[in-house]
């Protein structure tokens, strides 16, 4: 057809059925310029810009096999081409993992939800993505299938630079395992942007868990401020054991803004970071509290 | 690099064209179906002007490629009016609310609102203007200032049950 304002460049297009069948041909363009497409909402924009300009594609969106969303034994199970509306529609979904529903709401736009995929938010490596803190405050996991079989890596493991993750090259993410959240425990995540379809200024995922009103775990990771999600050991180990206030979690929030590296860009300076980190983090940990203190794992 | 053959089912009828994968779902409809309703704006998946249905939900054709709509429905604006050119609730609900001025982002508007308005009716629930908002917020309109656009869509979910 014509060559008509037609953006990307020339690719070769493979759409498989089976996740076999996509590895297959991965392995065998190993060292070629090959991108996996689910979603396309990140990919395709980095492609008009040629950015990204794949001599193939190999799209996954005849695999049916990937587009599972189970809750098993208080395991949910998200498969690589679920989309965040659907995530974002589940009652069942929302009733266990409230954060994963506040996730999904704050990325993009409904029209882009609908066929962004919470897989490819991951896959991508982008640390302005969202779902990688959210992921990691749930300790979850991502499956990778491959020549050499499947293998569950700790989302916790699986961002290692910008835009570079522990996938191998003939790997594909099929799917991510969520362990269910224990009644003592809150998560919540706050986001900071601009506008609509915008990344965030500052992201934050809370982890909170409570004894008798006492802090006894706590986990912050951070969205944005770095090459990869920024989990803040410090500033979260140093809650446990005091009160669940908001005068400790305020102090969590300065402790984890003194010890990112934050810095000036385009959405804002590193001194407004800094406060926006204090602040999203207060809120974070102070709704993360509610969800725990109510029995919910919600 | 192999051009696909497909068949897409665009506003009820199929269309089908040899395609290079890396023709956009949006260059698709205006150039090999001839329909002029999704509109290229941004270019960036920011403003919303090229929304259409694929199968039933509201997506950007300027985002996904014309091969993985192969086998599948879209409908666009031309899709929403009767063979006689009557107007469906939602269109005429723009009109009579004067929810348009230049009309370059109403076709992406209406396709954006048309899930959102036909759930609503179905269930026959309300939605406040928070909610329509939020279900407008991948498009951008740079005429109405959005206040004629929601009142449009809350008349439509009035009107359209």
């Amino acid at each position: 057809m014509c060559g008509v304002a037609v953006y990307p460049a020339a690719f070769d297009y493979l759409d498989p059925t089976s996740v076999p069948e996509a590895i297959d041909f991965l392995q065998s363009h190993e060292g070629e310029d090959v991108k996996v497409l689910a979603g396309g909402q990140s990919l395709i924009p980095l492609m008009r810009l040629r950015f990204a300009r794949p001599s193939y594609l190999v799209d996954l969106n005849r695999i049916r096999a990937l587009r599972s969303l189970n809750l098993e034994g208080g395991w949910l199970q998200i498969g690589a081409l679920v989309r965040e509306s659907e995530l974002e529609r589940s009652r069942e979904v929302r009733q266990r993992f409230e954060i994963l529903y506040e996730t999904t709401r704050v990325i993009a736009d409904p029209s882009v939800r609908n066929l962004a995929t919470v897989g490819g938010n991951l896959a991508h490596g982008d640390p302005a993505n969202d779902h990688p803190a959210t992921m990691m405050a749930l300790d979850a996991s991502v499956v990778a299938d491959g020549p050499q079989g499947e293998r569950v890596i700790p989302v916790r493991q699986f961002f290692l630079g910008l835009f570079e993750t522990a996938l191998e090259p003939a790997e594909i993410l099929t799917e991510i395992r969520i362990p269910s959240v224990p009644p003592d425990t809150g998560l919540a995540y706050r986001k900071l942007k601009r506008q609509v379809g915008d990344f965030a200024i500052v992201g934050v995922a809370a982890r909170l868990s409570l004894t008798s009103g006492i802090v006894s775990d706590a986990h912050l990771v951070y969205t944005n401020v770095g090459a990869t999600p920024q989990r803040i050991e410090s500033a979260a180990q140093g809650l446990v054991g005091h009160q669940a206030t908001e005068e400790a979690f305020w102090s969590a929030g300065t402790a984890a803004a003194n010890a990112l590296e934050l810095r000036d860009d385009i959405r804002g300076s590193s001194l407004y970071r800094h406060r926006v980190v204090r602040a999203l983090t207060t809120r974070a940990l102070c709704a993360a509290r509610e969800r725990a203190s109510d029995g919910g794992d919600r | 690099m192999t051009n696909r053959s497909v068949e897409i089912g665009v506003n009820g009828a199929p269309v089908t064209g040899a395609v290079e994968p890396r023709m956009l779902l949006v260059h698709f409809l205006r150039l090999v179906a001839g329909l002029s309703s999704p509109r290229v704006g941004c270019d960036t998946s920011s403003c919303g002007a090229c929304t259409v249905l694929l199968d039933d939900e509201n997506v950007k054709s300027c985002t996904i490629f014309a091969v993985q709509a192969d086998g599948r429905r879209v409908t666009t604006l031309e899709g929403l009016t009767g063979a006689d050119g009557r107007l469906s609730v939602l269109q005429k609900a723009f009109w009579v609310a004067h929810g348009l001025q230049c009309g370059y982002c109403t076709p992406g508007l209406i396709m954006a609102a048309y899930p959102f308005v036909r759930r609503h009716c179905l269930d026959d629930s309300q939605a406040d203007d928070d909610e329509i908002r939020e279900a407008i917020s991948g498009n951008l309109c740079r005429c109405t200032g959005y206040v004629n656009v929601v009142a449009a869509i809350r008349d439509a979910i009035h009107g359209g049950r």
